[in-house]
């Protein structure tokens, strides 16, 4: 048994996703045995992220600033506003940035159609991607959704919507590893995928 | 660590740790099966997409403690359409919701394996109204609720003294206007009923939508979920679509 101090600290990293109870010991005794100014440092930056950052009132990227603020993406001129890439999470626009291919903006739907986990389409940002078609002059949507089930069932579902609407819709090319995460794909292939991606019918 | 070779579905995935995932399979020889698949979220894992729900496969597997590991796994019957179509997505997710909570892990069911191998392979093939009902009756039927659609369930009275006007899978099937409860059911709807769970399931997959369908399928998922116990989430996540 640890101390409460020790146990609690173990029972708060185990709560963080991918992290298993081993895992959670051996960060805990990581950080406890740390200089105190590198545990202050992680601490400062966890508090320091979590009232800084927000999502993006466009796009909802992560965003820094209060509420209501927009990311970098959505505020720079430069970028193409005819061209929706459309992805899941935020870390889906770093792994596509990193591909350099890609001009356009973005819109992060914070999650997937997950029938078996009843994540539905009314627990995504769908209505707001509606909303941005016409207000931004989209020309084309392309949805970038994760070669999986999931990631079908998300994109299919939106291509459904989206046939009412004056746009092309493309679907980023089947040359990912299906069932594989975004974020792991490569550079070059994701680069790729994007640059093949075809028109939905 | 002891090897194996099988036949089976994958019924749902979990994601595990950095790029592992769980993977719940209904087996033709093992029953339901919970294995590890390692490092398949990684973009070049040999495994990867494979693994993925609905998938068909022909796998190798080792025996664990408390769960199996994936060693191979080689598609045995690629259902484009469950992926390229939204209706049978759905209707394949659902079919293997259902499946998943009715499978026992450690007890093999070689039925239970085909049946939903053959219901996918319909979604699949010749998506019709009835392909996701069907296999809800047909699940119903082998996890010992076969519904009694000839007489009253509950007192056993019969046409023509009696009419069925009623169904309450608890109660046991079609019930008469004296013992009604549950849902109303339509002569044509008992009638396709009885088709399907009466050895004519392949007659009525062929059936174009209709009144009576809509009416079948409808009670099917209330049957299964009420024989479950549980709310089916895949049909009503997306009925919310
Ligand atoms: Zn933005
Ligand atoms: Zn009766």
């Amino acid at each position: 048994m640890y101390a409460a101090s020790v146990q609690e600290l173990i029972d708060e990293l185990g709560r963080l996703p991918g992290i298993g109870p081993k895992s959670a010991q051996r960060i805990a005794f990581y950080i406890l045995k740390s200089p105190a100014e590198d545990a202050r440092r992680l601490a400062a930056c966890i508090t320091a992220a979590k009232t800084k950052v927000t999502w993006c009132a466009r796009c909802f990227n992560v965003a820094e600033g209060e509420a209501g603020v927009e990311c970098e993406i959505c505020t720079d001129p430069r970028r193409d506003s005819s061209a929706l890439c459309v992805v899941e999470e935020p870390r889906d626009v770093v792994a596509i940035e990193k591909t350099g291919e890609f001009r356009g903006r973005y819109h992060v739907l914070q999650g997937a159609i997950s029938p078996i986990d009843g994540i539905g389409p009314d627990q995504l940002r769908v209505r707001e991607l509606l909303a941005r078609i016409d207000a931004e002059g989209v020309k084309e949507v392309i949805l970038c959704t994760n070669p999986n089930i999931e990631g079908d069932a998300t994109a299919l579902y939106l291509a459904s919507l989206l046939k009412h609407l004056p746009v092309k819709v493309t679907r980023i090319a089947s040359g990912l590893p299906v069932g594989g995460d975004l974020e792991y794909a490569d550079e070059l292939t994701l680069g790729r995928a994007l640059e093949g991606r075809r028109e939905l019918a | 660590m002891s090897l194996y070779r099988d036949l089976g579905v994958v019924l749902r995935t979990y994601k595990l740790g950095e790029a592992d995932r769980i993977v719940v399979l209904l087996t033709a020889g093992h029953g339901k099966v919970r294995a590890v698949a390692k490092g398949v979220r990684r973009a070049k894992s040999r495994l990867g997409g494979r693994l993925e729900p609905l998938s068909h496969l022909q796998l190798l597997m080792y025996e664990g403690r408390e769960l199996d590991i994936v060693s191979q796994a080689e598609v045995v019957e690629p259902w484009r359409a469950l992926h390229e179509d939204l209706a049978c997505l759905a209707g394949g997710m659902a079919m293997a919701e259902a499946a998943e909570q009715v499978a026992q892990e450690g007890e093999a069911s070689g039925p239970l394996y085909r049946m939903l191998v053959g219901a996918l392979r319909a979604m699949a093939h010749r998506p019709g109204p009835l392909v996701v009902a069907g296999f809800y009756w047909k699940l119903l039927c082998l996890d010992g609720a076969a519904p009694v659609l000839h007489q009253c369930a509950s007192c056993g009275a019969g046409p023509p003294a009696a009419r069925l006007v009623a169904f309450d899978i608890a109660e046991g099937g079609a019930l008469c206007q004296g013992c009604r409860r549950g849902q109303p059911i339509s002569p044509a709807a008992l009638e396709l009923l009885r088709m399907v769970v009466g050895g004519q399931l392949g007659r009525a997959l062929e059936l174009p939508a209709s009144h009576t369908t809509n009416e079948v399928a409808a009670l099917a998922t209330i049957s299964m979920e009420r024989h479950l116990e549980r709310r089916l989430r895949s049909l009503r996540t997306l009925e919310r679509a």
